[in-house]
C-alpha cells in the first residue's frame, strides 16, 4: 500500500535541527534566574541513616538550599512514589522514597538535594553534606537473598521475596512423564542499562502568578509524571504541566518516574527559582533504572522426533531494591518463552528477589529477549542430543501460518487471552536461512577449522506482542493558516515519532509533509496519554492518527464541496488545497476551508457541519500485534584470546505493513546493536557488598562502530488484521533474537573443543576459560 | 561531574614551571588532559593548582640525534603518529599509535602525559620500556636522565621528584631492517589493552635471532621486559617452535586480575600474544630469504 | 567563586571575549556562555563522543579541555558547518538521507569527527570509517547508518571539489 508518503522512506522531520544544533535538550533549556541542582547520593549499598549536617554545604558561597527528606515531608501529600503496575503476586511493597529517609538500600540513592548558583557549586556543595551512615549487611545476588539466612535487603523487611507466580497452562508434569528425552539448562542472563547519550534531566519552573508548576523532564511519560506530581504534590491538573522536550535517547528507562523529578520540582516550588538538574553519567550508572540478573532452570521435554511435549522450570529474577515499575520484566520473560512454538503444556515459577541494587525496569527488549534466548538455547540443546539440525527443530515446532490467528493458553498480563495474529513463521526462518547460506555453511567452516580457524553459525526466532494497549489520544486540526497540527499523547525519544505521525496523517490530507506540524510530549496540547513503551506508538498512536486524519478528511471535504459546488466524490485533497479533480483553478485551500467552520460573528456555519476542523480519536486496541523474526549469525570465534568477530548477520523482521522502511531498519539496527551488546559486551558488574563496579563507559562496555559487523535486513511483511493500518510495532524486536542466535554460533564454533554455552553475555576471558575445562574434561582431569 | 574549584597556571617556560612546582604543594600538571580531565570531573584528584604546560615553549619535538629519536614530553600523539620519521626509523612506536585512543584523544593527548599517567596497559608505556628509553627531567637541581626502566616508581607513580617534570625522551634507535610488532588485545577498538606485546628483533643472514627486545604491558604496575623469552631465542633460528615454546614462561609472570580478567587469562594472553608479536616481528624483519 | 580569567577566542568565525571561570570546561563555555548547545555532554570522561569540538581545525573532546586553554584559539562546533541558514553541509545531508542519526545526541560530535576525517581521507574505505568513528558511542542506529553517511559525503565532498 505504497501512497503519498505511506510506505515511502521520506525525510525525517527531525534531522534538520539535529543536524545543525538546533534541537532542544532538557540540558539545552536555560531560563533567567535559574539554579541548578546536585544530589547527595548514598556510597552504600545498605546503611541506616543517623543524621545529616548541612551546615558545611550551606556556608558554601553559591550554595542557596539544601533539602534533606525532613524538609520535603511537610509539602509532600505522599513521600513515596507509588508507581509499579498491577499484579495479584507481590509480597511485599517497596516504593522508592522522594528522598531516602532513615535507610539507604542502594549506592547511588539520594539523600539530599543541594540548590546553587550553578552545577559546579552544586557539587561542591554536595560534597560538604556529611551523613552520618551505619553500614548494614548487603544483598548483591538475587539467589543468595531468597536463601535462609540472608541479610535484608530493607532492614524492617520480613524477608527479600518480592513477588512470586507462576506462568503456564496444561498437563506438564504428565507431558515430562512420558517423554522420550528431558532436556535440563541452567543459564544465566544478564542485561545491563540502557545507556542512551543522553542522560535523564528535569527542569522545573514554578509560574506565581499563574501557581503553575512547568516541568521539562527527559521522560517517556509525561502525562504519567504529570499525574504523580499531582499527586505527591497535591496539585490538580491545571497547576502542574509536564513537557518532554527532545530527548537523546530512551530505551526503557525513561519511562520511569524518579525521585529526581518530584524532588526537583519541589525544590524549585521552595525555593521560588527555576531549577535545573542533569543527571551525569556516573549518576546514570546508580541511579537510573537498569535491567540485571535472570537466573533460569529449565527443562524441555520432547518426543522421539524432536516435538515439543512440554517446558517447565524457575525463574529467579534480580528486582533491585524497589519496585519502580513491577513485575512486568519477569513476566514478559516467562509469557514469551513458549510464544512461537507448539508448546501443548507450559509452567514457570517465577521468584522476584530483593537486592540491595539499584531498581530494576525494562531496557528496550523488557525480558523478551531473556526467554527467546531460554527456548533458543533449549530447542539447540535438543538438536544436539537428538543429533538433529538446529533450524530442523524449529521448523518442526514451530506454528504454522495456516492457523493463524492462533489463541495460546497464555494470558496476557491484564488477563486478556494471548492470540497470535498473523505471522509465516516457518516462512520467515527459511528466507533468512535461505538468504544466510545455513545449508552450505558446514563445508566452510570445515573448511576453515583445517587452517585453525573457528567459524561458527546461530540462529533464533522470536515473537514478540506489540503496540500495548488500551490507547493513545491523538488529535488532528487544520488551522486558519493552512498547517495540518497533529498533537498526541505519544512520546518521542528519537525513534521517529514525529515523522511517523506526520506520514500518516499527510497520507490522508494532501502527502506534503512539510504542512504537518507533530506536538508530543506536552500535557497542556492534549488531555491524556500513555506515551512511549512497549513498541506501540507505531501501533496505537499511529491508528488513532489515522482515524483522526479520516475524520477531518471527511470532514473538509464536505465543507470543500460546498465551497466550491461540486459533489464530495468529485473531489481530491492536492498539498494544502482541495480541488474538483484535475482542476486546480476550482479548488479553496485549506487556510480557508478552516476559517469557515472558524464561526463569524452572526453568520452561520455551511450547512450540516460542526464547528472546527478537527477530531481527537482514542482508538482503543487491547490485543497486541505480534511482530516476529529471526536472525541468523556467523562468528569467527580466536580460540586462543576468546575474541569473538560477528562476520555476518542476516535479520528478517515481520512487522507488519511499512511506513518507512528508512525507520524500520534504523529501528533495527539499532536494536540489533543492542542485542550484540548483551551477547558480547554489557555488564553491570557488581561486587559481594553490592557496589556497582562498572560505573563509567570505560569499564562498562558499548559497541562502537569497529564491534559491529554490516547487518543485512530482510522483511516478511504480514499486515496485522487488529488496526487499520496493519502495522506492528518494531522498536524493541531488533534486539530480541539477537544474544540467543550469537551465542548459538560462538557455541557451534567450539563444538570441536566440546564447550557449552548457557550464559549471555560471555567474555574473551570466559570462552577461553570454557575451553580450558572442556580439554581437561576431554583429557579425563577432574575439573574444579 | 565538574571540576573541583583550583588556581590555574599557564606558564610559557620551563623554568617557570619548576619554580611553580617548587612553590606549590598539591599542584598537578596538565598535558594533553585526556587522563587529568577525566579525574578532575570526576572528582578523583583535587589539586590546590593545575600547572597548564600547553604553552610552555620547547617541550614538543621530533628529531634524530645521534641514532637516537628524541621526542619531547607535550607532543602530541598525533604528531607521532604522522612523523615521517616515527614511521620509517620507529615503527614499532608508529603501530602502537595506531591504537592509542582515538583520533579525536591522540590530536590532544601527549607521549609525556601518557608515560606519566603510567597506566599499566599503556601502549606508549611498553614502547618506552620495550626500546630502553632514557627520560629526560628537569626540576629544580637543573636536568637529569635515567632508565625508562627505573621511571615507574610504583602503580601509575613516576619517579618523579615533586619540583621535576619530565621534558623530553630518548629512544635508542633499531638499524633498519630490524623486524617489529606491536600486538595487543583489548575488548573494543581504542580501549586500553588488556595485555599487549611489543617486541623488535634483529636477525642475521642465517635466520638466527641476534638481538630481541620483548615487552609485555598490563599484567602489572607496569609492562616488563620478558628477559627469559629473550634469552631462549637469541642465538637460534627463528621459528614457530622455538616462539612457541619460549613463549610460554609469560604464564608465569606475575600478574594482577580485576573484575574485567583474572589474573590467569592475563598471564595466558601474554604467552599467546608475545608468541604472534614475535613470530610477525619475524616475517617483517630483513633476515633469512631476504 | 572560584578564580576566573578573560579570555579571547573564535568560535564559528565570531570572536568573543569573556570572563571564565579556570575550572569551567570548554563544553559547559560554549554552551552555557556562548548559548552554542549543539555541543553536548554525554559522560564528561572523554569516551562517548559527543561533545567533539574542532579545535584548530583538529578533533577534540570539549569535556576534556578548560575554556581557558581556548584562549587565544580557533573553535568550531556543530552549529559552524553549515555554509550558512537553510543549507546543510554535504555530511549533514548525506547524514539526512541516510538515516545516519535517531535521537540526535550523539550527531554533532560524530559530524565534527567526520569533518576533519574527510578531510585526511577524501576517499576512505568502509574499515577506515569504522576505525574514525570509534571513539563516537552511539546508541541507536548500529552505526550503520552513520557509516553510509560518511561514505556517501565523501563522494558529494569528492563531486563538489571537482565540480570547481
Amino acid at each position: 500500500m505504497n501512497g503519498k508518503v505511506f510506505g515511502r522512506s521520506v525525510e525525517r522531520l527531525e534531522d534538520a535541527d539535529l543536524l545543525q544544533g538546533a534541537a532542544r535538550f532538557i540540558d539545552d533549556i536555560r531560563i533567567p534566574g535559574m539554579l541548578e541542582a546536585a544530589f547527595v547520593r548514598s556510597p552504600h549499598a545498605h546503611a541506616a541513616i543517623r543524621g545529616i549536617d548541612k551546615s558545611a554545604a550551606l556556608a558554601l558561597p553559591g550554595v542557596h538550599r539544601v533539602f534533606v527528606l525532613a524538609d520535603l515531608m511537610p509539602h509532600l501529600q505522599i513521600e513515596r512514589l507509588v508507581v509499579g503496575l498491577p499484579s495479584k503476586s507481590y509480597k511485599q511493597d517497596h516504593h522508592r522514597p522522594a528522598l531516602a529517609g532513615d535507610e539507604v538500600v542502594h549506592v547511588g540513592e539520594p539523600v539530599a538535594i543541594v540548590v546553587a548558583d550553578n552545577r559546579y557549586v552544586a557539587e561542591d556543595g554536595a560534597a560538604l553534606v556529611e551523613v552520618d551512615y551505619d553500614p548494614l549487611p548487603a544483598v548483591a545476588d538475587c539467589r543468595d537473598a531468597l536463601g535462609a539466612g540472608a541479610p535484608r535487603v530493607h532492614r524492617h523487611a520480613p524477608h527479600n521475596l518480592l513477588a512470586e507466580f507462576a506462568l503456564g497452562y496444561g498437563d506438564v508434569d504428565g507431558a515430562f512423564g512420558g517423554a522420550a528425552h528431558v532436556l535440563r539448562e541452567s543459564i544465566w542472563q544478564h542485561r545491563g542499562g540502557s545507556h542512551s547519550i543522553e542522560c535523564r534531566g528535569a527542569v522545573a519552573v514554578h509560574d506565581a502568578m499563574e501557581d503553575r508548576l512547568t516541568l521539562w523532564s527527559s521522560t517517556q511519560m509525561p502525562h504519567a509524571a504529570q499525574r504523580l506530581l499531582c499527586d505527591m504534590l497535591g496539585r490538580d491538573e491545571n497547576r502542574v504541566r509536564v513537557i518532554t522536550p527532545d530527548v537523546g535517547g530512551g530505551f526503557g528507562p525513561k519511562l520511569v518516574f524518579y525521585p529526581e523529578d518530584v524532588v526537583t520540582a519541589l525544590a524549585a516550588l521552595l525555593v521560588g527559582r527555576p531549577l535545573k538538574w542533569i543527571e551525569d553519567r556516573r549518576e546514570h550508572f546508580v541511579a537510573t533504572t537498569q535491567e540485571r540478573d535472570q537466573y533460569w532452570e529449565a527443562e524441555i521435554a520432547v518426543d522421539g522426533n524432536a516435538r515439543i511435549l512440554g517446558i517447565r522450570g524457575n525463574l529467579i529474577h534480580d528486582h533491585g531494591a524497589y519496585t519502580a515499575r513491577g513485575v512486568n520484566l519477569p513476566h514478559n520473560s516467562a509469557e514469551t518463552l513458549p510464544l512461537q512454538y507448539e508448546v501443548p503444556a507450559y509452567r514457570m515459577n517465577v521468584r522476584v528477589a530483593l537486592t540491595n541494587k539499584v531498581p530494576v525496569t525494562p531496557v528496550r527488549g523488557a525480558g523478551h529477549p531473556q526467554g527467546t534466548f531460554v527456548i533458543e538455547r533449549l530447542l539447540d540443546r535438543v538438536a544436539r542430543e537428538l543429533k538433529l539440525d538446529r533450524a530442523e527443530v524449529r521448523r518442526r515446532n514451530l506454528i504454522h501460518a495456516d492457523k493463524m490467528p492462533y489463541t495460546t493458553q497464555l494470558k496476557a498480563r491484564g488477563g486478556m487471552p494471548i492470540i497470535l495474529d498473523s505471522g509465516d513463521y516457518p516462512k520467515c526462518q527459511h528466507q533468512a536461512l535461505a538468504h544466510a547460506g545455513w545449508e552450505t555453511f558446514g563445508a566452510r567452516q570445515q573448511a576453515a577449522r583445517a587452517h585453525g580457524r573457528y567459524l561458527g553459525i546461530g540462529l533464533a526466532n522470536y515473537c514478540k506482542g506489540t503496540g500495548r494497549g488500551p490507547f493513545e489520544a491523538v488529535t488532528v486540526r487544520i488551522g486558519p493558516s493552512g498547517k495540518v497540527h497533529v498533537y498526541s499523547g505519544a512520546a518521542a525519544m528519537g525513534q521517529s515519532t514525529r515523522t511517523m505521525l506526520a506520514q500518516i496523517v499527510a497520507e490522508q490530507l494532501g502527502g506534503k509533509m512539510e504542512n504537518v506540524t507533530v506536538t508530543t510530549g506536552d500535557t497542556a496540547a492534549i488531555s491524556m496519554g500513555m506515551g512511549g513503551s512497549n513498541s506501540r506508538q507505531t501501533v496505537i498512536a499511529g491508528s488513532s492518527a489515522h482515524a483522526a486524519a479520516l475524520k477531518v478528511r471527511a470532514k473538509a471535504l464536505k465543507i470543500a464541496s460546498q465551497m466550491l459546488d461540486v459533489a464530495e466524490s468529485d473531489l481530491e485533497i492536492e498539498g494544502d488545497r482541495i480541488q474538483a479533480t484535475g482542476m486546480r483553478e476550482k479548488s479553496a485551500s485549506f487556510g480557508e476551508i478552516a476559517r469557515t467552520v472558524a464561526g463569524t460573528a452572526g453568520y452561520a456555519l455551511p450547512a450540516g457541519v460542526t464547528p472546527g476542523l478537527e477530531a481527537t480519536e482514542h482508538l482503543v486496541i487491547d490485543d497486541m500485534a505480534h511482530a516476529n523474526g529471526t536472525a541468523v549469525v556467523e562468528v569467527e570465534v580466536d580460540a586462543e584470546t576468546g575474541a569473538v568477530g560477528i562476520v555476518k548477520f542476516i535479520a528478517l523482521h515481520d512487522c507488519g505493513r511499512i511506513i518507512n522502511p528508512m525507520l524500520v531498519d534504523g529501528q533495527i539496527l539499532g536494536g540489533t546493536a543492542h542485542g550484540i551488546g548483551n551477547a558480547l559486551f554489557e555488564w553491570m558488574g557488581y561486587d559481594d557488598n553490592a557496589q556497582p563496579v562498572t560505573t563509567n563507559l570505560g569499564e562498562y562496555l558499548l559497541v562502537t562502530a569497529t564491534e559491529m559487523p554490516h547487518i543485512e535486513i530482510l522483511h516478511h511483511e504480514s499486515p496485522t488484521p487488529l488496526n487499520p493500518l496493519g502495522v506492528k510495532g518494531i522498536g524493541e524486536c531488533g534486539v530480541i533474537p539477537v544474544a540467543a542466535a550469537i551465542i548459538s554460533a560462538i557455541e557451534d564454533a567450539l563444538m570441536p573443543f566440546g564447550v557449552h554455552l548457557a550464559q549471555a553475555p560471555i567474555s574473551p576471558a570466559q570462552i577461553v576459560a570454557l575451553i580450558e575445562a572442556a580439554r581437561e574434561r576431554m583429557q579425563g582431569t577432574p575439573t574444579k | 561531574m565538574k571540576p573541583p574549584p583550583f588556581r590555574y597556571h599557564d606558564p610559557q617556560t620551563i623554568a617557570e614551571v619548576v619554580g611553580l612546582l617548587r612553590s606549590c604543594d598539591n599542584a598537578k600538571l596538565l598535558a594533553g588532559g585526556q587522563s587529568l580531565m577525566p579525574m578532575l570531573n570526576m572528582r578523583f584528584v583535587l589539586p590546590d593548582d593545575v600547572i597548564d604546560l600547553n604553552r610552555v615553549e620547547g617541550l614538543a619535538y621530533i628529531r634524530e640525534t645521534d641514532g637516537a629519536l628524541e621526542v619531547g614530553a607535550m607532543t602530541r600523539q598525533r604528531d607521532l603518529e604522522f612523523a615521517q620519521l616515527v614511521r620509517a626509523r620507529c615503527p614499532l612506536m608508529h603501530e602502537a599509535l595506531l591504537q592509542v585512543g582515538h583520533r579525536q584523544t591522540r590530536n590532544r593527548g601527549t607521549l609525556g602525559g601518557s608515560l606519566c599517567q603510567l597506566d599499566p596497559s599503556a601502549e606508549l608505556v611498553a614502547v618506552a620500556t620495550a626500546l630502553d628509553a632514557t627520560v629526560i627531567v628537569v626540576g629544580a637541581r637543573g636536568a637529569r636522565e635515567f632508565d625508562f626502566a627505573a621511571f615507574p616508581a610504583a602503580y601509575m607513580t613516576p619517579a618523579l621528584e615533586p619540583d621535576e617534570l619530565l621534558s623530553g625522551v630518548r629512544f635508542a634507535l633499531w638499524p633498519r631492517g630490524h623486524g617489529h610488532a606491536f600486538v595487543e588485545f583489548a575488548r573494543r577498538h581504542g580501549d586500553f589493552a588488556m595485555v599487549s606485546a611489543a617486541v623488535l628483533l634483529e636477525e642475521d643472514r642465517a635466520g638466527t635471532i641476534t638481538r630481541a627486545s620483548v615487552t609485555v604491558g598490563g599484567l602489572g604496575p607496569a609492562p616488563v621486559r620478558v628477559r627469559e623469552v629473550e634469552r631462549a631465542i637469541v642465538g637460534n633460528a627463528a621459528s614457530e617452535t622455538l616462539f612457541r615454546d619460549a613463549c610460554e614462561s609469560c604464564r608465569t609472570l606475575d600478574a594482577v586480575g580485576d573484575v574485567h580478567a583474572p589474573a590467569s587469562y592475563r598471564q595466558h594472553l601474554a604467552a599467546v600474544l608475545s608468541r604472534r608479536a614475535l613470530a610477525q616481528a619475524h616475517a617483517r624483519a630483513a633476515g633469512a630469504g631476504q | 567563586m572560584s578564580e576566573t580569567r578573560n579570555i579571547a577566542l573564535t568560535v564559528n568565525g565570531t570572536r568573543y571575549e569573556r570572563e571564565v571561570e579556570v575550572r569551567m570546561t570548554l563544553a559547559d563555555f560554549l554552551r552555557q556562555q556562548l548559548g552554542l548547545t549543539g555541543t553536548h555532554l554525554g559522560c564528561e570522561q572523554g569516551v562517548c563522543g559527543a561533545c567533539t569540538i574542532l579545535f584548530d581545525d583538529y578533533s577534540a573532546r570539549s569535556c576534556l579541555m578548560l575554556a581557558v586553554q581556548a584562549n587565544g584559539h580557533q573553535v568550531t562546533t556543530v552549529e559552524g558547518l553549515a555554509s550558512g541558514p537553510g543549507h546543510l553541509h554535504p555530511l549533514q545531508q548525506a547524514f539526512r538521507d541516510n538515516h545516519g542519526l535517531q535521537c540526535g545526541f550523539c550527531t554533532p560530535g560524530i559530524l565534527t569527527t567526520l569533518v576533519e576525517f574527510l578531510r585526511e581521507h577524501p576517499a576512505p574505505t568502509e574499515g577506515e570509517v569504522r576505525v574514525a568513528l570509534s571513539g563516537n558511542l552511539c546508541r541507536c542506529t548500529g552505526y550503520q547508518g552513520i557509516v553510509a553517511a560518511a561514505l556517501d559525503a565523501a563522494k558529494r565532498l569528492q563531486a563538489d571539489v571537482e565540480s570547481r
